[in-house]
Protein backbone atom coordinates (compact mmCIF):
# COMPACT_ATOMS: atom_id res chain seq x y z
CA UNK A 1 0.00 0.00 0.00
CA UNK A 2 1.23 3.45 -0.90
CA UNK A 3 -0.10 5.76 1.79
CA UNK A 4 1.79 8.95 1.29
CA UNK A 5 0.80 10.20 -2.16
CA UNK A 6 -1.06 13.43 -2.90
CA UNK A 7 -4.17 13.38 -5.07
CA UNK A 8 -2.21 14.95 -7.91
CA UNK A 9 0.49 12.26 -7.68
CA UNK A 10 -2.19 9.60 -7.86
CA UNK A 11 -3.70 11.36 -10.88
CA UNK A 12 -0.30 11.11 -12.61
CA UNK A 13 -0.06 7.41 -11.73
CA UNK A 14 -3.60 6.78 -12.96
CA UNK A 15 -2.76 8.35 -16.30
CA UNK A 16 0.66 6.76 -16.75
CA UNK A 17 0.92 4.94 -20.11
CA UNK A 18 2.81 2.12 -18.33
CA UNK A 19 -0.03 1.45 -15.92
CA UNK A 20 -1.84 -1.86 -16.52
CA UNK A 21 -5.26 -1.21 -18.03
CA UNK A 22 -8.54 -3.03 -18.67
CA UNK A 23 -7.00 -5.23 -21.38
CA UNK A 24 -4.36 -6.46 -18.92
CA UNK A 25 -7.03 -7.45 -16.41
CA UNK A 26 -8.99 -9.14 -19.17
CA UNK A 27 -5.96 -11.19 -20.18
CA UNK A 28 -4.84 -11.91 -16.65
CA UNK A 29 -8.09 -12.76 -14.89
CA UNK A 30 -10.22 -14.59 -17.44
CA UNK A 31 -9.56 -18.00 -18.93
CA UNK A 32 -11.57 -17.49 -22.11
CA UNK A 33 -12.83 -14.49 -24.02
CA UNK A 34 -14.98 -14.12 -27.09
CA UNK A 35 -15.10 -10.51 -28.25
CA UNK A 36 -18.39 -9.14 -29.51
CA UNK A 37 -18.08 -6.22 -31.90
CA UNK A 38 -20.36 -3.57 -33.27
CA UNK A 39 -23.50 -1.78 -32.13
CA UNK A 40 -25.65 -3.17 -35.01
CA UNK A 41 -26.59 0.41 -35.89
CA UNK A 42 -23.57 2.27 -37.14
CA UNK A 43 -20.24 0.63 -36.51
CA UNK A 44 -17.75 -0.68 -34.01
CA UNK A 45 -15.94 1.57 -31.58
CA UNK A 46 -12.65 0.01 -30.47
CA UNK A 47 -12.53 2.35 -27.43
CA UNK A 48 -14.91 -0.07 -25.72
CA UNK A 49 -14.40 -3.83 -25.80
CA UNK A 50 -16.92 -6.37 -24.68
CA UNK A 51 -17.77 -10.01 -24.88
CA UNK A 52 -18.29 -13.31 -23.15
CA UNK A 53 -15.57 -14.54 -20.83
CA UNK A 54 -15.02 -17.26 -18.29
CA UNK A 55 -14.25 -16.18 -14.74
CA UNK A 56 -13.34 -18.92 -12.26
CA UNK A 57 -15.28 -21.34 -14.41
CA UNK A 58 -18.38 -19.15 -14.70
CA UNK A 59 -19.43 -17.51 -17.99
CA UNK A 60 -19.64 -13.76 -17.48
CA UNK A 61 -19.95 -10.69 -19.67
CA UNK A 62 -16.94 -8.40 -19.58
CA UNK A 63 -16.84 -4.81 -20.79
CA UNK A 64 -14.10 -2.26 -20.62
CA UNK A 65 -12.49 0.76 -22.17
CA UNK A 66 -9.44 0.42 -24.40
CA UNK A 67 -6.71 2.94 -25.12
CA UNK A 68 -4.59 0.83 -27.42
CA UNK A 69 -0.94 -0.16 -27.16
CA UNK A 70 0.57 1.86 -30.03
CA UNK A 71 -0.01 5.22 -31.63
CA UNK A 72 -2.24 3.87 -34.36
CA UNK A 73 -4.50 2.20 -31.80
CA UNK A 74 -4.34 5.25 -29.57
CA UNK A 75 -5.68 7.37 -32.41
CA UNK A 76 -8.38 4.89 -33.35
CA UNK A 77 -9.65 4.81 -29.76
CA UNK A 78 -9.05 8.54 -29.15
CA UNK A 79 -6.86 7.42 -26.24
CA UNK A 80 -9.70 5.51 -24.68
CA UNK A 81 -12.48 8.02 -25.23
CA UNK A 82 -15.55 6.19 -26.54
CA UNK A 83 -17.92 7.40 -29.22
CA UNK A 84 -21.70 6.79 -29.13
CA UNK A 85 -21.23 3.49 -31.01
CA UNK A 86 -19.11 2.26 -28.11
CA UNK A 87 -21.85 2.92 -25.58
CA UNK A 88 -24.50 1.43 -27.86
CA UNK A 89 -22.37 -1.66 -28.32
CA UNK A 90 -22.06 -1.90 -24.54
CA UNK A 91 -25.86 -1.66 -24.25
CA UNK A 92 -26.31 -4.46 -26.73
CA UNK A 93 -23.85 -6.65 -24.88
CA UNK A 94 -25.35 -5.84 -21.46
CA UNK A 95 -28.86 -6.63 -22.68
CA UNK A 96 -27.56 -9.95 -23.95
CA UNK A 97 -25.88 -10.66 -20.62
CA UNK A 98 -29.29 -10.24 -19.03
CA UNK A 99 -30.95 -12.54 -21.55
CA UNK A 100 -28.45 -15.32 -20.85
CA UNK A 101 -28.25 -14.54 -17.10
CA UNK A 102 -24.55 -13.73 -17.10
CA UNK A 103 -23.16 -11.41 -14.42
CA UNK A 104 -21.40 -8.33 -15.79
CA UNK A 105 -17.90 -7.17 -14.89
CA UNK A 106 -16.64 -3.84 -16.25
CA UNK A 107 -13.18 -2.23 -16.21
CA UNK A 108 -13.07 1.54 -16.59
CA UNK A 109 -10.10 3.65 -17.61
CA UNK A 110 -11.15 6.62 -19.72
CA UNK A 111 -10.63 10.37 -19.66
CA UNK A 112 -14.30 10.60 -20.70
CA UNK A 113 -16.59 10.29 -23.69
CA UNK A 114 -14.98 11.60 -26.88
CA UNK A 115 -15.88 15.28 -27.40
CA UNK A 116 -15.82 15.17 -31.19
CA UNK A 117 -18.00 16.60 -33.93
CA UNK A 118 -19.26 13.27 -35.26
CA UNK A 119 -19.74 11.91 -31.74
CA UNK A 120 -22.10 14.80 -31.05
CA UNK A 121 -23.87 14.38 -34.38
CA UNK A 122 -24.56 10.76 -33.60
CA UNK A 123 -25.85 11.50 -30.13
CA UNK A 124 -23.19 11.13 -27.47
CA UNK A 125 -25.60 12.42 -24.80
CA UNK A 126 -28.35 10.07 -25.95
CA UNK A 127 -25.99 7.09 -25.92
CA UNK A 128 -24.77 7.74 -22.37
CA UNK A 129 -28.28 8.44 -21.07
CA UNK A 130 -29.55 5.16 -22.47
CA UNK A 131 -26.65 3.23 -21.00
CA UNK A 132 -27.60 4.63 -17.60
CA UNK A 133 -31.26 3.67 -17.92
CA UNK A 134 -30.35 0.21 -19.12
CA UNK A 135 -28.00 -0.37 -16.18
CA UNK A 136 -30.66 0.91 -13.78
CA UNK A 137 -32.97 -1.97 -14.67
CA UNK A 138 -30.57 -4.84 -15.51
CA UNK A 139 -31.66 -7.86 -13.51
CA UNK A 140 -28.23 -9.51 -13.53
CA UNK A 141 -25.58 -8.47 -10.99
CA UNK A 142 -22.88 -6.07 -12.09
CA UNK A 143 -19.45 -5.29 -10.64
CA UNK A 144 -17.56 -2.23 -11.91
CA UNK A 145 -13.83 -1.67 -11.41
CA UNK A 146 -12.41 1.83 -11.84
CA UNK A 147 -8.83 0.85 -12.62
CA UNK A 148 -7.25 4.01 -14.05
CA UNK A 149 -8.97 7.26 -14.87
CA UNK A 150 -12.73 7.49 -14.33
CA UNK A 151 -13.65 10.55 -16.33
CA UNK A 152 -17.15 11.96 -16.00
CA UNK A 153 -20.30 10.60 -17.66
CA UNK A 154 -18.22 8.64 -20.14
CA UNK A 155 -16.93 6.52 -17.24
CA UNK A 156 -20.22 6.33 -15.33
CA UNK A 157 -21.85 4.91 -18.46
CA UNK A 158 -19.91 1.69 -17.75
CA UNK A 159 -19.80 1.92 -13.97
CA UNK A 160 -23.31 1.78 -12.54
CA UNK A 161 -22.53 -1.46 -10.76
CA UNK A 162 -24.10 -3.11 -7.74
CA UNK A 163 -20.57 -3.06 -6.44
CA UNK A 164 -18.14 -0.34 -7.50
CA UNK A 165 -14.48 -1.08 -6.79
CA UNK A 166 -11.56 1.24 -7.30
CA UNK A 167 -7.84 0.70 -7.42
CA UNK A 168 -5.84 2.59 -4.85
CA UNK A 169 -4.21 4.90 -7.38
CA UNK A 170 -7.14 5.28 -9.72
CA UNK A 171 -9.09 8.54 -9.88
CA UNK A 172 -12.77 9.18 -10.56
CA UNK A 173 -14.26 12.62 -11.05
CA UNK A 174 -17.06 14.70 -12.50
CA UNK A 175 -14.56 16.44 -14.80
CA UNK A 176 -10.78 16.42 -15.24
CA UNK A 177 -9.06 18.48 -12.54
CA UNK A 178 -7.65 20.68 -15.35
CA UNK A 179 -11.16 21.36 -16.65
CA UNK A 180 -12.45 21.91 -13.14
CA UNK A 181 -9.77 24.52 -12.38
CA UNK A 182 -10.31 26.34 -15.63
CA UNK A 183 -14.10 26.43 -15.22
CA UNK A 184 -14.29 27.38 -11.56
CA UNK A 185 -11.17 29.47 -11.16
CA UNK A 186 -10.47 30.44 -14.78
CA UNK A 187 -6.98 29.13 -14.12
CA UNK A 188 -6.04 25.72 -15.51
CA UNK A 189 -2.78 25.96 -13.57
CA UNK A 190 -4.42 25.31 -10.21
CA UNK A 191 -4.59 21.55 -10.87
CA UNK A 192 -3.01 20.47 -7.58
CA UNK A 193 -5.59 22.45 -5.65
CA UNK A 194 -8.42 21.08 -7.81
CA UNK A 195 -7.20 17.52 -7.21
CA UNK A 196 -7.43 18.03 -3.46
CA UNK A 197 -10.76 19.84 -3.30
CA UNK A 198 -12.55 17.58 -5.82
CA UNK A 199 -12.02 14.37 -3.81
CA UNK A 200 -10.94 12.20 -6.72
CA UNK A 201 -8.97 9.47 -4.94
CA UNK A 202 -10.26 6.02 -4.11
CA UNK A 203 -10.08 6.63 -0.36
CA UNK A 204 -11.98 9.92 -0.57
CA UNK A 205 -14.64 8.32 -2.73
CA UNK A 206 -14.91 5.39 -0.35
CA UNK A 207 -15.68 7.90 2.42
CA UNK A 208 -18.32 9.59 0.24
CA UNK A 209 -19.99 6.23 -0.33
CA UNK A 210 -19.40 6.26 -4.09
CA UNK A 211 -16.98 3.33 -3.98
CA UNK A 212 -17.46 0.08 -2.07
CA UNK A 213 -13.87 -1.05 -1.79
CA UNK A 214 -10.41 0.33 -2.42
CA UNK A 215 -8.22 -2.34 -4.02
CA UNK A 216 -4.63 -2.00 -2.82
CA UNK A 217 -1.86 -1.84 -5.40
CA UNK A 218 1.61 -3.37 -5.09
CA UNK A 219 4.40 -1.00 -4.08
CA UNK A 220 6.26 -1.89 -7.26
CA UNK A 221 4.01 -0.81 -10.14
CA UNK A 222 5.55 -3.41 -12.44
CA UNK A 223 4.51 -6.29 -10.22
CA UNK A 224 1.61 -7.43 -12.38
CA UNK A 225 1.19 -10.80 -10.64
CA UNK A 226 0.47 -9.26 -7.24
CA UNK A 227 -1.73 -6.63 -8.82
CA UNK A 228 -3.81 -9.27 -10.61
CA UNK A 229 -4.11 -11.34 -7.43
CA UNK A 230 -5.41 -8.34 -5.46
CA UNK A 231 -7.89 -7.33 -8.15
CA UNK A 232 -9.03 -10.93 -8.55
CA UNK A 233 -9.66 -11.31 -4.82
CA UNK A 234 -11.72 -8.10 -4.69
CA UNK A 235 -13.81 -8.98 -7.75
CA UNK A 236 -14.46 -12.50 -6.45
CA UNK A 237 -15.60 -11.18 -3.09
CA UNK A 238 -17.90 -8.52 -4.53
CA UNK A 239 -19.23 -10.68 -7.33
CA UNK A 240 -20.27 -13.22 -4.69
CA UNK A 241 -22.02 -10.46 -2.76
CA UNK A 242 -23.74 -9.22 -5.92
CA UNK A 243 -24.84 -12.73 -6.86
CA UNK A 244 -26.60 -13.06 -3.51
CA UNK A 245 -28.77 -9.98 -4.14
CA UNK A 246 -32.47 -10.77 -4.48
CA UNK A 247 -33.19 -7.84 -6.77
CA UNK A 248 -30.00 -6.43 -8.32
CA UNK A 249 -31.90 -3.78 -10.32
CA UNK A 250 -33.64 -2.37 -7.25
CA UNK A 251 -30.35 -2.53 -5.35
CA UNK A 252 -28.63 -0.46 -8.03
CA UNK A 253 -31.43 2.10 -8.17
CA UNK A 254 -31.39 2.57 -4.41
CA UNK A 255 -27.63 2.61 -4.19
CA UNK A 256 -27.25 5.47 -6.66
CA UNK A 257 -30.24 7.35 -5.24
CA UNK A 258 -28.73 7.22 -1.76
CA UNK A 259 -25.38 8.78 -2.68
CA UNK A 260 -26.62 12.37 -2.78
CA UNK A 261 -29.25 12.00 -0.05
CA UNK A 262 -26.79 12.64 2.75
CA UNK A 263 -26.19 16.04 1.22
CA UNK A 264 -29.68 17.50 0.93
CA UNK A 265 -32.01 19.06 3.44
CA UNK A 266 -35.64 20.19 3.61
CA UNK A 267 -38.45 19.33 1.22
CA UNK A 268 -41.67 17.40 1.64
CA UNK A 269 -41.30 13.77 2.61
CA UNK B 1 -51.05 19.40 -44.49
CA UNK B 2 -49.33 20.89 -41.42
CA UNK B 3 -51.42 24.05 -41.79
CA UNK B 4 -54.59 22.01 -41.69
CA UNK B 5 -53.51 20.09 -38.59
CA UNK B 6 -52.56 23.30 -36.83
CA UNK B 7 -56.00 24.81 -37.47
CA UNK B 8 -57.69 21.69 -36.16
CA UNK B 9 -55.53 21.71 -33.08
CA UNK B 10 -56.37 25.35 -32.42
CA UNK B 11 -60.10 24.63 -32.69
CA UNK B 12 -59.88 21.60 -30.46
CA UNK B 13 -57.93 23.42 -27.78
CA UNK B 14 -60.25 26.45 -27.98
CA UNK B 15 -63.21 24.16 -27.31
CA UNK B 16 -61.53 22.83 -24.21
CA UNK B 17 -60.86 26.35 -23.02
CA UNK B 18 -64.47 27.44 -23.50
CA UNK B 19 -65.71 24.57 -21.38
CA UNK B 20 -63.21 25.23 -18.65
CA UNK B 21 -63.12 29.01 -19.07
CA UNK B 22 -59.41 29.13 -18.45
CA UNK B 23 -56.42 30.56 -20.18
CA UNK B 24 -52.81 31.15 -19.39
CA UNK B 25 -51.93 34.08 -17.21
CA UNK B 26 -48.81 35.98 -17.85
CA UNK B 27 -49.64 39.38 -16.52
CA UNK B 28 -47.50 42.19 -17.87
CA UNK B 29 -46.06 44.37 -15.17
CA UNK B 30 -48.26 47.44 -14.77
CA UNK B 31 -47.37 50.43 -16.89
CA UNK B 32 -44.92 50.73 -19.70
CA UNK B 33 -41.34 50.11 -18.84
CA UNK B 34 -39.37 52.87 -20.53
CA UNK B 35 -36.19 50.84 -20.40
CA UNK B 36 -34.88 49.09 -23.47
CA UNK B 37 -32.81 45.95 -23.67
CA UNK B 38 -30.94 44.95 -26.79
CA UNK B 39 -31.54 41.58 -28.39
CA UNK B 40 -28.31 39.62 -28.06
CA UNK B 41 -28.80 38.15 -31.55
CA UNK B 42 -30.07 40.93 -33.83
CA UNK B 43 -29.24 43.93 -31.69
CA UNK B 44 -32.75 45.39 -31.89
CA UNK B 45 -33.67 47.59 -28.92
CA UNK B 46 -36.79 46.09 -27.34
CA UNK B 47 -38.77 47.65 -24.50
CA UNK B 48 -38.57 45.63 -21.30
CA UNK B 49 -42.32 45.12 -21.08
CA UNK B 50 -42.30 43.86 -24.67
CA UNK B 51 -39.69 41.30 -23.74
CA UNK B 52 -41.90 40.29 -20.86
CA UNK B 53 -45.12 40.01 -22.86
CA UNK B 54 -43.38 38.11 -25.60
CA UNK B 55 -42.12 35.49 -23.14
CA UNK B 56 -38.60 36.84 -23.58
CA UNK B 57 -38.65 36.15 -27.32
CA UNK B 58 -37.27 38.93 -29.52
CA UNK B 59 -40.09 40.41 -31.65
CA UNK B 60 -37.52 41.21 -34.35
CA UNK B 61 -35.62 37.98 -34.93
CA UNK B 62 -37.33 35.41 -32.70
CA UNK B 63 -34.29 34.93 -30.47
CA UNK B 64 -35.26 33.07 -27.28
CA UNK B 65 -33.75 34.68 -24.19
CA UNK B 66 -33.70 32.62 -20.99
CA UNK B 67 -36.90 32.71 -18.97
CA UNK B 68 -37.20 32.28 -15.21
CA UNK B 69 -38.69 29.09 -13.83
CA UNK B 70 -41.69 30.82 -12.21
CA UNK B 71 -42.39 32.91 -15.33
CA UNK B 72 -42.27 29.70 -17.35
CA UNK B 73 -44.87 28.07 -15.09
CA UNK B 74 -47.11 31.13 -15.24
CA UNK B 75 -47.04 31.32 -19.02
CA UNK B 76 -47.61 27.61 -19.39
CA UNK B 77 -50.28 26.61 -16.92
CA UNK B 78 -54.01 27.32 -16.79
CA UNK B 79 -54.67 30.52 -14.83
CA UNK B 80 -50.92 30.65 -14.29
CA UNK B 81 -51.72 28.50 -11.26
CA UNK B 82 -49.57 25.76 -9.81
CA UNK B 83 -48.78 24.07 -6.54
CA UNK B 84 -45.08 23.91 -5.90
CA UNK B 85 -43.62 21.10 -3.85
CA UNK B 86 -40.23 20.42 -2.31
CA UNK B 87 -39.66 24.17 -2.55
CA UNK B 88 -37.45 24.08 0.54
CA UNK B 89 -35.32 21.16 -0.62
CA UNK B 90 -31.76 22.39 -0.92
CA UNK B 91 -28.28 20.98 -1.17
CA UNK B 92 -25.33 21.21 1.18
CA UNK B 93 -21.64 21.49 0.56
CA UNK B 94 -20.14 18.01 0.28
CA UNK B 95 -16.66 19.14 -0.81
CA UNK B 96 -16.52 22.13 1.56
CA UNK B 97 -15.83 24.01 -1.64
CA UNK B 98 -14.48 27.50 -0.92
CA UNK B 99 -17.17 30.14 -1.40
CA UNK B 100 -19.92 27.70 -2.43
CA UNK B 101 -22.25 28.35 0.51
CA UNK B 102 -21.93 32.11 0.10
CA UNK B 103 -22.59 31.81 -3.61
CA UNK B 104 -25.76 29.78 -3.00
CA UNK B 105 -26.99 32.27 -0.40
CA UNK B 106 -26.38 35.21 -2.75
CA UNK B 107 -28.16 33.46 -5.62
CA UNK B 108 -31.17 32.67 -3.44
CA UNK B 109 -31.52 36.32 -2.60
CA UNK B 110 -30.92 37.52 -6.15
CA UNK B 111 -33.22 35.06 -7.97
CA UNK B 112 -35.83 34.13 -5.39
CA UNK B 113 -35.07 30.50 -6.20
CA UNK B 114 -33.93 27.95 -3.65
CA UNK B 115 -32.31 25.68 -6.20
CA UNK B 116 -31.81 25.38 -9.96
CA UNK B 117 -35.10 23.57 -10.52
CA UNK B 118 -38.70 24.32 -9.49
CA UNK B 119 -41.13 21.40 -9.28
CA UNK B 120 -44.89 21.84 -9.36
CA UNK B 121 -48.27 20.41 -10.30
CA UNK B 122 -50.61 22.35 -12.57
CA UNK B 123 -52.93 22.05 -15.55
CA UNK B 124 -52.55 22.71 -19.26
CA UNK B 125 -55.90 23.11 -21.07
CA UNK B 126 -57.46 21.32 -18.14
CA UNK B 127 -55.04 18.40 -18.24
CA UNK B 128 -53.14 17.98 -14.98
CA UNK B 129 -49.40 17.38 -15.19
CA UNK B 130 -46.33 17.33 -13.00
CA UNK B 131 -43.89 19.95 -14.23
CA UNK B 132 -40.25 20.61 -13.43
CA UNK B 133 -38.57 23.76 -14.71
CA UNK B 134 -34.85 24.39 -14.53
CA UNK B 135 -33.56 27.93 -14.26
CA UNK B 136 -30.25 28.84 -15.85
CA UNK B 137 -29.84 31.88 -13.59
CA UNK B 138 -29.04 29.55 -10.71
CA UNK B 139 -25.44 28.37 -11.30
CA UNK B 140 -26.21 27.70 -14.97
CA UNK B 141 -29.01 25.34 -13.96
CA UNK B 142 -26.37 22.87 -12.86
CA UNK B 143 -27.34 19.56 -11.26
CA UNK B 144 -26.09 18.75 -7.79
CA UNK B 145 -27.57 16.48 -5.14
CA UNK B 146 -30.65 18.68 -4.59
CA UNK B 147 -31.52 19.07 -8.28
CA UNK B 148 -31.05 15.32 -8.83
CA UNK B 149 -33.25 14.52 -5.86
CA UNK B 150 -35.98 16.93 -6.99
CA UNK B 151 -35.98 15.46 -10.50
CA UNK B 152 -36.18 11.93 -9.08
CA UNK B 153 -39.02 13.01 -6.79
CA UNK B 154 -41.08 14.55 -9.61
CA UNK B 155 -40.80 11.26 -11.45
CA UNK B 156 -41.97 9.39 -8.35
CA UNK B 157 -44.80 11.87 -7.76
CA UNK B 158 -45.97 11.61 -11.36
CA UNK B 159 -45.87 7.82 -11.05
CA UNK B 160 -47.84 7.84 -7.81
CA UNK B 161 -50.47 10.27 -9.10
CA UNK B 162 -50.49 8.65 -12.57
CA UNK B 163 -49.88 12.04 -14.19
CA UNK B 164 -47.76 12.99 -17.19
CA UNK B 165 -44.36 14.49 -16.44
CA UNK B 166 -42.96 17.52 -18.27
CA UNK B 167 -39.41 18.68 -17.62
CA UNK B 168 -38.01 21.93 -19.00
CA UNK B 169 -34.28 21.44 -19.17
CA UNK B 170 -31.90 24.39 -18.96
CA UNK B 171 -28.55 23.36 -17.64
CA UNK B 172 -24.84 23.47 -18.29
CA UNK B 173 -24.57 20.00 -16.75
CA UNK B 174 -23.32 18.59 -13.48
CA UNK B 175 -22.60 21.02 -10.65
CA UNK B 176 -18.83 21.20 -10.34
CA UNK B 177 -18.95 22.45 -6.75
CA UNK B 178 -20.46 19.15 -5.58
CA UNK B 179 -17.92 17.00 -7.40
CA UNK B 180 -18.56 13.31 -7.94
CA UNK B 181 -21.94 13.43 -6.17
CA UNK B 182 -23.21 15.60 -9.04
CA UNK B 183 -22.01 12.95 -11.48
CA UNK B 184 -23.94 10.30 -9.57
CA UNK B 185 -27.13 12.32 -10.05
CA UNK B 186 -27.00 11.28 -13.71
CA UNK B 187 -27.48 7.68 -12.63
CA UNK B 188 -30.05 8.67 -10.01
CA UNK B 189 -32.26 10.73 -12.35
CA UNK B 190 -31.96 8.34 -15.30
CA UNK B 191 -33.06 5.46 -13.06
CA UNK B 192 -36.03 7.41 -11.67
CA UNK B 193 -37.21 8.48 -15.14
CA UNK B 194 -36.82 4.92 -16.41
CA UNK B 195 -38.91 3.51 -13.59
CA UNK B 196 -41.63 6.10 -14.23
CA UNK B 197 -41.66 5.34 -17.96
CA UNK B 198 -41.73 1.58 -17.41
CA UNK B 199 -44.82 2.09 -15.22
CA UNK B 200 -46.60 3.54 -18.27
CA UNK B 201 -46.01 7.22 -17.52
CA UNK B 202 -45.66 9.83 -20.24
CA UNK B 203 -42.52 11.96 -20.01
CA UNK B 204 -42.16 14.99 -22.25
CA UNK B 205 -38.71 16.60 -22.27
CA UNK B 206 -38.53 20.24 -23.35
CA UNK B 207 -34.96 21.19 -24.12
CA UNK B 208 -34.18 24.87 -23.79
CA UNK B 209 -30.98 26.86 -24.02
CA UNK B 210 -28.62 25.36 -22.91
CA UNK B 211 -29.05 21.62 -22.32
CA UNK B 212 -25.56 20.16 -22.12
CA UNK B 213 -23.24 17.90 -20.14
CA UNK B 214 -24.57 15.63 -17.45
CA UNK B 215 -28.15 16.82 -17.80
CA UNK B 216 -28.25 16.16 -21.53
CA UNK B 217 -26.63 12.76 -20.96
CA UNK B 218 -29.29 11.74 -18.44
CA UNK B 219 -32.94 12.75 -18.08
CA UNK B 220 -32.98 15.37 -20.86
CA UNK B 221 -32.50 12.77 -23.60
CA UNK B 222 -34.99 10.26 -22.25
CA UNK B 223 -38.32 11.81 -23.18
CA UNK B 224 -41.06 9.70 -24.76
CA UNK B 225 -41.47 12.92 -26.66
CA UNK B 226 -38.69 15.46 -26.95
CA UNK B 227 -39.39 19.09 -27.81
CA UNK B 228 -36.84 21.86 -28.12
CA UNK B 229 -36.98 25.64 -28.28
CA UNK B 230 -35.56 27.25 -31.42
CA UNK B 231 -31.83 27.87 -31.32
CA UNK B 232 -31.28 26.03 -28.02
CA UNK B 233 -27.78 24.64 -27.57
CA UNK B 234 -28.09 20.91 -26.95
CA UNK B 235 -25.21 18.47 -26.67
CA UNK B 236 -22.90 16.55 -24.41
CA UNK B 237 -19.57 18.32 -24.85
CA UNK B 238 -19.54 22.11 -25.05
CA UNK B 239 -18.65 23.72 -28.38
CA UNK B 240 -15.38 25.15 -27.06
CA UNK B 241 -14.19 21.75 -25.84
CA UNK B 242 -14.99 20.21 -29.22
CA UNK B 243 -13.17 22.97 -31.09
CA UNK B 244 -10.11 22.44 -28.92
CA UNK B 245 -10.27 18.66 -29.46
CA UNK B 246 -10.64 18.67 -33.23
CA UNK B 247 -8.68 21.86 -33.84
CA UNK B 248 -11.21 23.51 -36.11
CA UNK B 249 -14.19 25.82 -36.03
CA UNK B 250 -17.60 24.19 -35.73
CA UNK B 251 -20.11 24.70 -38.54
CA UNK B 252 -22.92 27.24 -38.16
CA UNK B 253 -25.89 25.87 -36.24
CA UNK B 254 -23.97 22.89 -34.82
CA UNK B 255 -25.63 21.47 -31.65
CA UNK B 256 -28.60 23.78 -32.05
CA UNK B 257 -32.18 22.51 -31.65
CA UNK B 258 -32.77 22.42 -35.41
CA UNK B 259 -29.55 20.43 -35.89
CA UNK B 260 -30.68 17.90 -33.28
CA UNK B 261 -34.02 17.58 -35.05
CA UNK B 262 -32.26 16.99 -38.37
CA UNK B 263 -30.09 14.32 -36.76
CA UNK B 264 -32.98 12.45 -35.21
CA UNK B 265 -32.79 13.41 -31.54
CA UNK B 266 -35.70 15.86 -31.23
CA UNK B 267 -39.32 15.31 -32.28
CA UNK B 268 -40.15 18.95 -32.86
CA UNK B 269 -38.63 22.39 -32.50
CA UNK B 270 -41.41 24.51 -31.01
CA UNK B 271 -41.25 28.29 -30.49
CA UNK B 272 -41.90 29.31 -26.90
CA UNK B 273 -45.22 30.95 -27.72
CA UNK B 274 -46.58 27.68 -29.13
CA UNK B 275 -45.36 25.35 -26.41
CA UNK B 276 -48.51 25.57 -24.35
CA UNK B 277 -50.66 24.54 -27.32
CA UNK B 278 -48.31 21.75 -28.32
CA UNK B 279 -48.17 20.39 -24.78
CA UNK B 280 -51.97 20.71 -24.46
CA UNK B 281 -52.37 18.65 -27.60
CA UNK B 282 -49.90 16.00 -26.46
CA UNK B 283 -51.56 15.70 -23.05
CA UNK B 284 -54.99 15.39 -24.68
CA UNK B 285 -53.68 12.67 -26.99
CA UNK B 286 -52.43 10.73 -23.98
CA UNK B 287 -55.31 10.77 -21.60
CA UNK B 288 -58.43 12.09 -20.03
CA UNK B 289 -59.15 15.28 -18.18
CA UNK B 290 -59.63 15.00 -14.48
Amino acid sequence: MIQHLTAQQRLALARSPQRPGPMDYLQGLFTEFFEQRGDRLQGDDPAIFGGIARYHGRPVTVLGTRKGKNLEENLRTHFGMPEPEGYRKAQRIMAQAEKFRRPIITFVDTPGAYPGLEAEERGQADAIARSLTLMSRLTVPMVAVICGEGGSGGALALAMGNEVLMLENAVYSVLSPEGFASILWKDAGRVAEACEVMKITARDLRKLGVVDEVIPEPENPENLTTRLRLVDAAITKHLDAALRLKDPARHRQEKFAAMGRAWIQGGNP
Amino acid sequence: MNQQFEERRAKFLAMGLKRKGKGPVFAPKPGLDPQFEKCPQCGMAVRKDQWHQGYNVCPGCGFHRPIGAYDRLRMLLDDGAFREFNSALTGRDPLSFPGYREKLAALRTATGLQEAVVTAVGKIYGFPAVVAVMDSRFLMGSMGAAVGEKIARVAQLAQKKKLPLIIFCASGGARMQEGILSLMQMAHTAAAIEEFQCSGGLYIACLTNPTTGGVSASFAMLGDITLAEPGALIGFAGPRVIEQTIGQKLPEGFQRAEFLQDHGFVDAVVPRGELRDTLGQLLSLHGRKR
